[in-house]
């Protein structure tokens, strides 16, 4: 198959305060091998030997595990195939003489700090509310398997815990959602026999803490679920609904 | 030599950590709070290390250059961790597990560091699980075990294919809790650009805020480098993008040695290099050779009709393929160590043989594990005379639930179908064993500089064993340095907060300003990636599978030259002040311009083949072993730790003698 020349019209913006827009670039030979980052850098070794600024965009391991990279590719996060992240996107997907937009994830909480760049540090803090067990490292803790876990409770609780904190669930939302991600931790948790004692307040600390951070509620269009790359399932959001009932309930 | 102490306790080796841990000083809670540590790299290593330090009362800041701990890149590392539970009842020990580990590494390592691991394993795991880690367990609610990587008992814990992530996770939820409780400051998207010495002791960094482009001082009373490994001195590599040795190289020229950094691990099952816009490669976990055979085509008439199209390698006949592991290894056959079997492909694709248009890839094909297990499960379900493509179904079936996640991520890189055609594999660099030189303690040559995990060089020796990587970081971070960290802190009680004020923290801010400042004034011909790709190509060539005299000098006076050649014309776009990923990528590949030189010399220095060093020059010349690696305890049975002296060509080297006492010396055979 011969290789293929492509219109990107890519969001370009200096800095989180200063207004950006879309600007438009060609790449030509892109082999349909390639990544769809190694597209970018082929774009961006062509702006710099032009003495142009490159585009910034975040991405690190470029196997889907780390979560760091998070382009809004034609309209939808992590671009069109499904179970992958940008990194895992390739150039097969497009056609010779596509326009392909490019833009960063959008929500409230997720500030544009460059480019293609956006701060999720929110998903942190919501994590730094209750996303652990109080467990000291001392090594003395009991034998590991002193406590027999069923294997269905274990394997539905690394299910969950797959998420990899990219944020496409956010972006997808119409309402900038964060439950899909949220929902995913507090299932892990939930699931799992250590998880119990700190229940009641894990749940209630991170729901608040999500909804101080500015993302919006769920009205279960389920687009979060389509479009996460790990197939995190809506029914950690039912649960953590489930979860938070009854924390408010026991106050 | 007097300079490397290695401080290792005395006493019989199962008692040293337990009488070293009794005799330590201790520093008091109440006195905690009066002492900062610096951790840069949140891995498993620094992630472990921070929670731990901080849950202990210290006050930590730790910086990662990525946007949040929790992405740094031992998420990645898919098969497992070991540790000597002996849940299996397979006759696993601490002994067994230290065992296998100095011999897996070609007997190049500490053997009272690897012992203290071993010991501290099977905490790991209880740590882990306490933490709501969820790992893979049995129908009875017990955890489950795999074997790895060739060893004989099945001592290997994991979470699906992502066992690194979920221990990564489980650390970064042990730091939230002490960065919620206020102990852990952390600074996400900064990177550490140099240490900072204050009368010879280790007192703090200097680190770009990578968003702002701000230059910050902090200090500490500790400095506790894990910033990982160095493969990506190869360019390609299956390491992160921003993967880098810049913290531990800033260190070396401040006076800690770096110890053999031409162990690297080049891992045999990765996907082939497609093209040159390659940006990184991605490994597919070693336990496919469980089942897969590896070969290449017989005939050279067959390697030129695959790669043009004109046969496919599923039309040659048994007789036309070379299984070229089983025929040279029959004892092991595709289950021999990771070194050995990376060079077996290299050999034959060297050779000609290659089956991809690069010629750089062999087949691993599961047709016979299809066809073994298919009939099998007919067997079981009672089928008598299955067809041909019942067995395949039956077979198929088999596979896919034990690879299917890894067959899938094939196939989405690769387009091709794997249960229909041989997956097609090459050796990638993917572990370093080398680092930072550190004593029993996890310290440097500098007082207060701390290096753990993949970044120092202590557990592994010449090649390291599979699941062991994930082991070492999290015993290092949770298990040893927070214990041995507070022998030296227990001097610092009355220190007092450290004034980043005076000369030294001046004098290093300013020689940071001032490389920061030459890369964005320097407006050369070439981009930081061209340099990058050269340096590669020099060091897969020369530094890569197999190396010889000529060729390591021949790497070192290339490096040189590329260097220098970096220095007048290199470009970098854009400001200091901003959001600048080529800047950041420009002050590493000039680490690692000098780091490949080093490399180089180490790897020349190093006269004999041991794991995954392999000298042309030393291999065995007769018998049953001829033609394979060839150790030589007699002169080589040392840690080669080198001094920064201004020229990495210059570097001094030192010797740390290393004795076996617990352990026979063998030669690794798998013939």
């Amino acid at each position: 198959m011969s290789n293929m020349n492509l219109t990107l019209k890519i969001w370009r913006q200096k800095d989180s305060k200063s207004k950006g827009k879309m600007v438009d670039y060609k790449v030509s030979d892109i082999s349909e091998h390639m990544s769809f980052l190694e597209m970018m850098d082929v774009l961006n070794e062509q702006l710099i030997n032009k003495g142009e600024d490159p585009v910034a965009f975040d991405h690190d391991c470029r196997e889907g595990i780390c979560g760091m990279c998070s382009m809004f590719i034609n309209g939808e996060a992590h671009g069109p195939d499904r179970g992958v992240t940008t990194c895992q996107l390739h150039m097969r997907m497009f056609k010779d003489g596509d326009t392909i937009t490019i833009e960063p994830f959008r929500a409230k909480a997720f500030p544009v700090m460059k480019d293609l760049v956006v701060d999720r540090s929110s998903f942190d803090r919501i994590q730094h509310a209750g996303g652990y067990i109080s467990v000291n490292t001392s090594g003395n803790t009991q034998d590991a398997n002193a406590l027999p876990i069923a294997k269905e409770a274990a394997d539905k609780a690394m299910d969950a815990a797959t998420c990899i904190g990219c944020g496409a669930c956010v972006a997808t939302c119409k309402n900038a959602s964060a439950m899909l991600f949220v929902g995913a931790k507090v299932s892990q948790y939930a699931l799992l026999p250590q998880g119990q004692v700190e229940a009641t307040e894990r749940v209630q600390n991170m729901v608040k803490q999500m909804d101080l951070e500015g993302f919006g509620n769920c009205t279960n269009t389920g687009a979060c679920e389509v479009e996460c790359p790990k197939g995190i399932s809506l029914e950690t959001i039912a649960r953590m609904n489930r979860e938070y009932l009854t924390a408010s309930i026991k106050g | 030599m007097a300079v490397l102490d290695s401080k290792v306790p005395k006493g019989p080796l199962k008692d040293k950590w337990t009488n070293h841990k009794n005799h330590i000083n201790l520093v008091n809670p109440a006195n905690k709070r009066l002492i900062d540590v610096i951790v840069v790299g949140t891995g498993l290593a620094g992630g472990s290390a921070s929670a731990t330090l901080a849950e202990l009362g210290y006050n930590v800041k730790a910086f990662c250059y990525q946007d949040s701990p929790r992405r740094a890149h031992s998420i990645a590392a898919q098969g497992g961790i070991n540790a000597a539970k002996n849940y299996q009842g397979d006759g696993d020990s601490t002994y067994r597990l230290f065992y296998d580990t100095v011999k897996g590494g070609d007997y190049r390592s500490r053997e009272a560091n690897v012992y203290r691991l071993a010991e501290v394993s099977a905490n790991i795991i209880d740590q882990c699980v306490a933490q709501g880690v969820p790992f893979a367990r049995d129908y009875g609610g017990l955890l489950d075990n795999r074997s790895f990587g060739g060893v004989l008992v099945s001592r290997t814990f994991y979470a699906k294919g992502q066992t690194g992530q979920q221990l990564l996770l489980g650390a970064y939820s042990a730091m939230n809790r002490q960065i919620a409780r206020g102990k852990i400051e952390m600074f996400n998207r900064h990177e550490m650009l140099d240490v900072v010495k204050i009368d010879g002791k280790a007192r703090g960094i200097i680190a770009r805020n990578l968003v702002t482009g701000e230059i910050e001082r902090h200090s500490a009373h500790a400095v506790v480098i894990a910033s990982g490994g160095y493969g990506n001195v190869f360019f390609l590599s299956t390491n992160a993008m921003g993967s880098n040795v810049s913290a531990g190289w800033k260190i070396h020229k401040k006076g800690a040695f770096f110890a053999n950094p031409c162990y690297t691990q080049i891992h045999p099952t990765c996907i082939p290099r497609s093209g040159d816009y390659q940006s990184k490669l991605t490994l597919m976990s070693e336990s496919l050779r469980n089942d897969g055979r590896i070969w290449v085509p017989k005939n050279l008439e067959d390697v030129k009709a695959i790669r043009e199209g004109r046969k496919k390698p599923t039309d040659l006949s048994e007789e036309e393929r070379d299984y070229y592991l089983e025929r040279r290894y029959p004892a092991f056959g595709n289950l021999v160590p990771r070194d050995v079997a990376s060079r077996a492909a290299k050999e034959r694709c060297d050779a000609g043989y290659g089956v991809n248009a690069t010629g750089e890839a062999v087949y691993l094909d599961f047709a016979s594990a299809i066809t073994r297990y298919g009939k099998e499960q007919a067997k079981i379900q009672n089928i008598s005379n299955p067809s041909a493509s019942k067995i395949y179904d039956l077979g198929k079936a088999i596979v896919e639930a034990k690879y299917g996640n890894l067959f899938q991520m094939y196939e989405k890189i690769v387009d091709e179908n794997p249960y229909e055609t041989p997956m097609m594999i090459y050796p990638a660099v993917h572990y370093t064993m080398g680092g930072v030189w550190v004593d029993y303690n996890l310290m440097t040559t500098v007082p207060g500089l701390y290096c753990i995990g993949e970044a120092n060089f202590s557990d592994h020796g010449a090649n390291r064993l599979g699941a062991s990587a994930l082991m070492q970081g999290l015993a290092d971070g949770y298990f040893v340095l927070p214990y041995t960290i507070g022998d030296y802190l227990s001097g610092d009680i009355r220190t007092g907060r450290i004034s980043t004020e005076g000369p030294e923290f001046e004098e290093a801010e300013k020689e940071v300003k001032e490389r920061l400042s030459f890369f964005v004034n320097n407006k050369g011909g070439h981009s930081v990636d061209y340099y990058h790709k050269k340096l590669g190509n020099i060091m897969w060539e020369k530094c890569g599978m197999s190396r010889n005299a000529q060729g390591l000098k021949e790497a070192m006076a290339e490096i040189k030259e590329l260097r220098e050649d970096f220095w007048k014309n290199v470009s970098v776009p854009g400001k200091m002040d901003e959001l600048n990923p080529e800047l950041e990528k420009a002050g590493r590949v000039a680490d690692f311009l000098e780091l490949g030189e080093l490399f180089a010399k180490d790897a020349l220095a190093r006269e004999e083949s041991c794991g995954g060093h392999f000298r042309e020059e030393s291999v065995e010349l007769d018998g049953e072993q001829k033609g394979e690696a060839k150790r030589n305890d007699e002169d080589f049975a040392f840690v080669s730790a080198w001094e920064y002296t201004g020229e990495p060509a210059d570097a001094v080297l030192h010797k740390e003698e290393l004795e076996f006492n617990d352990i026979e010396l063998k030669q690794r055979s798998y013939k």
